[in-house]
């Protein structure tokens, strides 16, 4: 980077901008063709939540509401209990990954930077556990979760969420690729392990703990499989379990359904424009990293 | 007294270790003492509680014949694998579940092209198409297959008023008739997950140093043949990469299905997945035996699978 001067960069992307941008026109053709099927259910879906299940249901088909009809939001809050699923799922997903980023930032800087009797051992022992499909955990995570007295509570959905062999992982990747001559300075400085950690050391891997907050985000906004097991009362299931059942007993009424569906995605889209370039990156490194 | 320990031992940093990752590590790691139990030490007992001990359950309950009204679960040995092999619906959903994985498969090559067109050295709206190819993956499953649902409805979908459009006469009813089920599931599967292919893509091909295309150039190489000797043979690490996650994500399929051939469907019988077969009986019919050994049956095949494909690598993948 160093090596260029800001002209020299500049100079250099105009040129390619004057060679390629023609030759590019049918590569912009095939990714907006591409785009716009990736990008269409979801304008489909906010077209009909403002819509009527009558025109939802029109041959030929009726892609823009005549009237916007708003009242399907709030019918939404009136006949489903919305709301407190809405909540379970802000609690779950906070609690969740509040905690999982301190144990896993916590072990995956002991695993990088401290000397213990069989460091290597216990590492594998944890990584071990992401050879094996969550399936093969789950009756015996039930078994738990039911002998603690857990069932239908958001504690029960995200115990087992918090120990995270991923999030240990990759955040020990981050704490080795920093330099150790900080933490010297900072026990010369009167640091112990903790304040070490803390202060000095936890700060400077806000981008690690980015990508693994970002991944728990998302898998405990949109987890399924799980909290269906674990919850059966309508008002202590988290939205995605939420959705499933109002499918089962609205399934005639669409326009309803896609209202309620589009709230239910609507944090997570809001959370990623907002921090758009982070979310991608902290992704980008979670993958590559895997 | 840990303290006074893990000051004692600080060791002089020893230059020139090499760490595993192969990055040089610039002195050996510090301290002793109570402070790693302090660390890890409740990571490290929830992971005994909430995988270890799980997963001995489930080889236990496996072995076990499991009462839905109360009652202590009788031992009755591998007769729970046996129930399930005899089980006429395990082929049908081994079935479903491979073409299921192998049509998100395709989704990896399609990545490649969409990946690299992005990637173009100054196309504009990089950014844009990164954002808008990805969205899929941010949209929880069971709240976007429920638009899916409606598009693939017989009488007023999308797709077939397009299909009639277009003089297809007899389009089927895809969501309810078995068979069709499946595939519409599946290409629900492929839209979902290309996005995350094109993130992970998108970061191995920026990791491709420019030197070598502009080296190609001057060789008179065209941007196909760029593509097929300098881009595919360095992105194959991310490739196998994908490969791997979109298998075992394949051969857990459980949400698309469930999101959208519901219970009442005609179809959902014959186009039950594994995993989706795994939650009918321990669950559904609160049979946790029948469950628990299909679990390990899962678990058996995404390790085959696997292990082949790391065997397989070999012959494909270049390391650099």
């Amino acid at each position: 980077m160093s090596d260029f001067t800001t002209v020299e960069i500049a100079k250099m992307a105009k040129n390619q901008g004057h060679i390629s941008q023609r030759r590019y026109v049918p590569v912009h053709i095939i990714l907006i063709l591409g785009g716009l099927g990736m990008v269409f259910p979801f304008v489909y879906q906010i077209l009909m939540s403002l819509s009527t299940n009558l025109q939802i249901q029109a041959v030929p088909p009726q892609f823009i509401p005549k009237t916007w009809h708003w009242s399907n939001y709030s019918d939404v809050f009136a006949k489903l209990p919305f709301l407190h699923q809405f909540w379970v799922s802000i609690e779950i997903t906070v609690l969740r990954t509040v905690i999982q980023l301190i144990l896993c930032s916590m072990a995956g800087y002991a695993f990088a930077r401290m000397k213990f009797k069989g460091r290597g051992i216990l590492f594998g022992v944890l990584l071990a556990i992401l050879m094996v499909p969550g399936q093969s955990y789950l009756i015996g995570q039930y078994q738990v979760i039911q002998s603690l007295g857990l069932l239908e509570t958001p504690w029960g959905i995200v115990l087992p969420g918090f120990f995270s062999a991923f999030g240990v992982f990759l955040m020990r990747q981050g704490f080795m690729s920093l330099p150790v001559e900080l933490e010297e300075a900072a026990r010369l400085d009167g640091c112990n392990p903790w304040q070490t950690f803390w202060r000095v050391m936890l700060p400077l891997v806000t981008p690690s703990l980015f990508a693994v907050g970002i991944t728990t985000v998302l898998w405990s906004w949109n987890d399924l499989l799980w909290p269906l097991v674990v919850t059966t009362r309508e008002e202590s299931m988290p939205l995605s379990v939420g959705i499933a059942t109002l499918a089962g007993q609205h399934s005639q009424d669409y326009a309803l359904m896609m209202a309620a569906s589009t709230m239910a995605m609507a944090p997570i889209f809001i959370l990623f424009f907002s921090m758009q370039r982070r979310v991608i990156e902290g992704l980008a490194t979670s993958g590559l990293k895997g | 007294m840990s303290e006074a320990g893990a000051r004692g031992s600080v060791t002089a940093p020893s230059p020139g270790s090499v760490g595993p990752s192969g990055r040089r590590r610039r002195g050996s790691p510090t301290s002793v003492g109570a402070w790693p139990v302090a660390f890890i030490g409740l990571l490290m007992l929830g992971v005994a509680v909430f995988y270890y001990w799980p997963i001995v359950k489930n080889i236990i309950t496996s072995l076990q014949q499991t009462n839905a009204f109360g009652g202590d679960p009788q031992f009755v040995g591998f007769a729970n694998y046996r129930a399930l092999f005899s089980d006429p619906d395990l082929g049908s959903a081994i079935g479903n579940t491979l073409l299921y994985t192998v049509i998100i498969l395709v989704g990896v090559p399609l990545s490649v092209i969409i990946a690299s067109m992005i990637e173009l050295p100054g196309l504009r709206g990089k950014s844009i198409y990164r954002m808008i190819y990805f969205l899929p993956y941010l949209a929880m499953p069971m709240a976007v297959a429920q638009v899916w649902k409606i598009v693939y409805n017989g009488d007023f979908g999308l797709l077939n008023q397009f299909l009639k459009a277009v003089g297809v006469h007899n389009p089927p009813y895809w969501i309810v008739t078995p068979g069709w089920a499946i595939l519409a599931v599946s290409i629900f599967g492929l839209w979902a997950s290309i996005g995350f292919n094109v993130i992970i893509l998108s970061s191995g091909l920026k990791a491709i140093p420019r030197e070598l295309y502009e080296a190609a150039s001057i060789d008179g190489a065209t941007g196909v043949r760029q593509f097929r000797w300098i881009t595919v043979p360095l992105l194959t690490p991310s490739i196998f990469f994908l490969t791997i996650m979109t298998t075992i994500g394949g051969f857990q399929l459980f949400d698309a299905l469930f999101a959208m051939i519901g219970r009442g469907n005609p179809a959902e019988p014959k186009t039950r997945s594994l995993v989706s077969m795994f939650y009918q009986q321990a669950f559904v019919n609160s049979d946790q035996g029948g469950g628990a050994a299909t679990a390990i049956v899962i678990l058996a095949m995404v390790a085959i699978v696997t292990v082949i494909q790391f065997i397989g690598q070999k012959k494909w993948v270049n390391y650099v």
